[in-house]
């Protein structure tokens, strides 16, 4: 048995009976019920579950990672003092915590679709994208949450980053675009718009959920540029294509600490 | 019948030559008989009198009936000139104008032309060139024809209470210009468009200076401009329509009392599509409609003085754009669901009134119980009037930054327009 799927599988064991993540999906599971039975149609429980992903997703996988990676400090001492590669050890670890994660949301997200289902013209693209969006989210911000706990011992100092993060990601971010737009609105803004997009996970997830939900507002611009990004599959496909990137470089820049840190 | 009348009548019939020799005979037959003249038939087809139907035309009479065996007919574009014709294809015989030509052209009152196929007008940059095109001619009937891949189908120009019913039209869907309409009418008043299916012109249905028309029941999908193009047509109607995916939507404009009544607009997209455009229209009427999918639903320029009433407004990236001329326009019972933004404008003032619709961003309660919002609901959001300003800014839609404004709005509300709906509904009306 490989030293990745030891690792993985003690991670899974340990996780699978954590009250945290079972709250995190019952929750989940909790708001988009309650999104089906006020009377949502499927275009709106999308729309509210998109708000629930792009801020929920990444607050919990931070701060639930960071809180893991504290916790397993001695077993990952343990871990290193046997004869085992440091990287397999770190993707045992980081899977160990991303794929739970991934399993709560999804879990969370899908056992109130499946039963409301039956009721027919669900979008299902756009909620395949919420879903993709939402399991890249998690993974991306897996890796930085293990990347900021690699990096400080101190506890409160890592959640304070990791809150930092969160907030500057999810919401300053935009705040910065958009005090950019207005402040250089003459400027063709079209190109750098979109590249700074792909320049924040949680923009790539809400965009791409919006290439399905939304097309009608985004083809509405009169920008050349946007009408040809949306206005085909190059939109879905560069968001994809930007998400899957997401979950590497966390995940590279994490393992790069671990390979390099003394413990 | 005189003898001077069937001269005229016969006149051409000498000059065609051989076959018309025999329908000479018939015609005489039938006149002698005791037949009504209305009763006449006379029929078209390889085996039969009358090769082409220019050659059972000219031999007709008021009143008489033609009935056309199925087949393919080529040649010089048939000329109607006899009052009261009925033209009925059996099999759906094929015009075929071999890109050169018009197929009929009438000029005469109360001509019914049903069950006929039509094909291939060609294209021409100096002429309006329509399959069928009728010129000066009341009460005609259009009925039940088939058009395929014709510069204009049915072209109506200065006629007058003219019905065009059921007809099946596909155009070539070549490019804006060197298309044309579907349905075209032009100075041509109290028509009635009803239950046609256009797809792939230029305008599907076309409405210019013809007061009193009513288009129902219609469906114009996928044509390269307008599904609806409609302008200086006053106390026009039109109902349960179905216009969706069309270039640039639907556009209505210059008319005044015009009456839209449940149909639907649907899935226009592009940086100038518009489910509905509404251009210069005062006192008109739009109740019950259905605007879903488009990139702006309902487009108000200039438009005053409107009844806009119990429609729904779902999934459009602007259900309503009201510019700033619009004026004393009343929206109510309307349904506000899934829109990327429900109300914009370009003023802060605005003079139309919405009471009584309901919003899906509403977030209001209701204490007293009587169904409506104790709190106004003010639609028209920060952020729409931050991407109406820096349209760029429509890629942060839905994002958690936009949603902070318009919080931020919600509490502080100084740059927002003064537009509320005092009364919003807390349950969809169904």
């Amino acid at each position: 048995m490989s030293a990745l799927s030891l690792v993985l599988r003690a991670g899974l064991r340990d996780l699978a009976r954590n009250r945290w993540l079972l709250a995190y999906a019952v929750a989940l599971g909790l708001i988009t019920e309650s999104l089906f039975f006020f009377g949502g149609t499927g275009d709106q429980v999308v729309l509210s579950l998109l708000n629930a992903t792009l801020l929920l997703v990444p607050l919990v996988a931070l701060v639930f990672g960071l809180m893991h990676v504290y916790a397993s400090r001695e077993f990952i001492e343990l871990l290193l003092a046997q004869p085992l590669p440091r990287r397999a050890v770190f993707s045992g670890l980081y899977l160990g915590l991303a794929l739970p994660l991934a399993a709560a949301f999804l879990a969370g997200l899908g056992v109130p679709l499946a039963i409301h289902a039956t009721r027919g013209g669900a979008p299902w693209v756009a909620l395949g994208f919420l879903a993709l969006a939402g399991v890249a989210l998690t993974a991306a911000f897996a890796g930085i949450a293990m990347a900021i706990a690699l990096r400080t011992d101190d506890r409160l100092r890592g959640m304070a980053i990791a809150l930092g993060a969160w907030f500057g990601l999810a919401v300053g971010y935009d705040a910065a675009v958009l005090a950019m737009v207005s402040a250089f609105g003459d400027w063709p803004l079209e190109r750098p718009l979109l590249v700074l997009m792909l320049g924040n996970p949680v923009d790539v997830a809400r965009v791409l959920v919006l290439t399905a939900l939304d097309a009608s507002a985004l083809l509405g611009y009169t920008g050349a540029l946007f009408r040809k990004v949306f206005g085909s599959a190059l939109g879905p496909t560069i968001a994809v294509a930007a998400l899957m990137l997401w979950t590497v470089v966390p995940f590279v820049i994490a393992r790069r600490r671990f390979l390099r840190r003394d413990f | 019948m005189g003898g001077t009348e069937m001269r005229r009548c016969l006149g051409p019939q000498w000059r065609g030559g051989g076959a018309t020799v025999l329908s000479l005979v018939l015609f005489v037959g039938a006149s002698l008989g005791a037949q009504a003249e209305t009763g006449r038939i006379l029929r078209v087809g390889a085996r039969t009198a009358y090769p082409t139907l220019s050659a059972a035309v000219a031999a007709a009479t008021p009143g008489a009936t033609i009935r056309v065996a199925a087949g393919t007919y080529r040649g010089a574009t048939t000329e109607i000139r006899t009052p009261r014709l009925t033209i009925i294809g059996e099999g759906w015989p094929l015009f075929d104008g071999e890109g050169q030509r018009e197929l009929i052209v009438v000029r005469a009152d109360d001509v019914t032309i049903r069950g006929l196929s039509f094909i291939n007008t060609g294209v021409s940059h100096m002429e309006d060139r329509a399959a069928v095109r009728v010129i000066e001619s009341s009460r005609c009937r259009i009925e039940a024809n088939r058009f395929r891949d014709a510069l204009f189908a049915i072209y109506l120009q200065k006629s007058f209470a003219c019905q065009v019913r059921g007809n099946d039209i596909v155009g070539a869907s070549r490019d804006e210009t060197s298309n044309g309409n579907g349905v075209h009418l032009w100075y041509s008043p109290h028509t009635s468009v009803i239950d046609n299916h256009v797809r792939g012109q230029r305008d599907g249905i076309y409405f210019e200076f013809s007061r009193g028309s009513v288009a129902r029941g219609n469906v114009s999908e996928g044509n390269r401009r307008y599904g609806l193009h409609f302008m200086f047509s006053d106390s026009c109607r039109y109902e349960r329509n179905t216009f969706r995916a069309n270039g640039a939507g639907v556009a209505v404009m210059y008319s005044k009392q015009v009456t839209m009544l449940g149909n639907g607009f649907l899935d226009a997209q592009g940086s100038a599509a518009y489910g509905l455009l509404l251009k210069e229209i005062t006192d008109g009427t739009l109740a019950g409609n259905q605007f879903a999918g488009n990139s702006t639903g309902l487009y108000l320029e200039g438009a005053s003085r409107l009844a806009i009433t119990d429609n729904d407004f779902t999934d459009n990236g602007w259900a309503v754009r009201l510019m700033a001329d619009a004026e004393d326009s009343r929206f109510s019972g309307n349904v506000f669901r899934a829109n990327g933004f429900d109300v914009a404008t370009n003023s802060r003032t605005l003079r139309s009134s919405f009471e009584g619709n309901w919003w899906d961003e509403y977030r209001g309660y209701d204490l007293d119980r009587d169904g409506s919002g104790d709190v106004p609901h003010q639609p028209v959001r920060l952020f729409a009037l931050v991407v109406e300003r820096h349209p760029e800014a429509l890629i942060l839609l839905r994002s958690p930054v936009s949603r902070v404004l318009d919080a931020a709005e919600r509490v502080f509300p100084v740059l927002t327009p003064s537009l509320a709906d005092p009364r919003p509904l807390m349950r969809a009306p169904r």
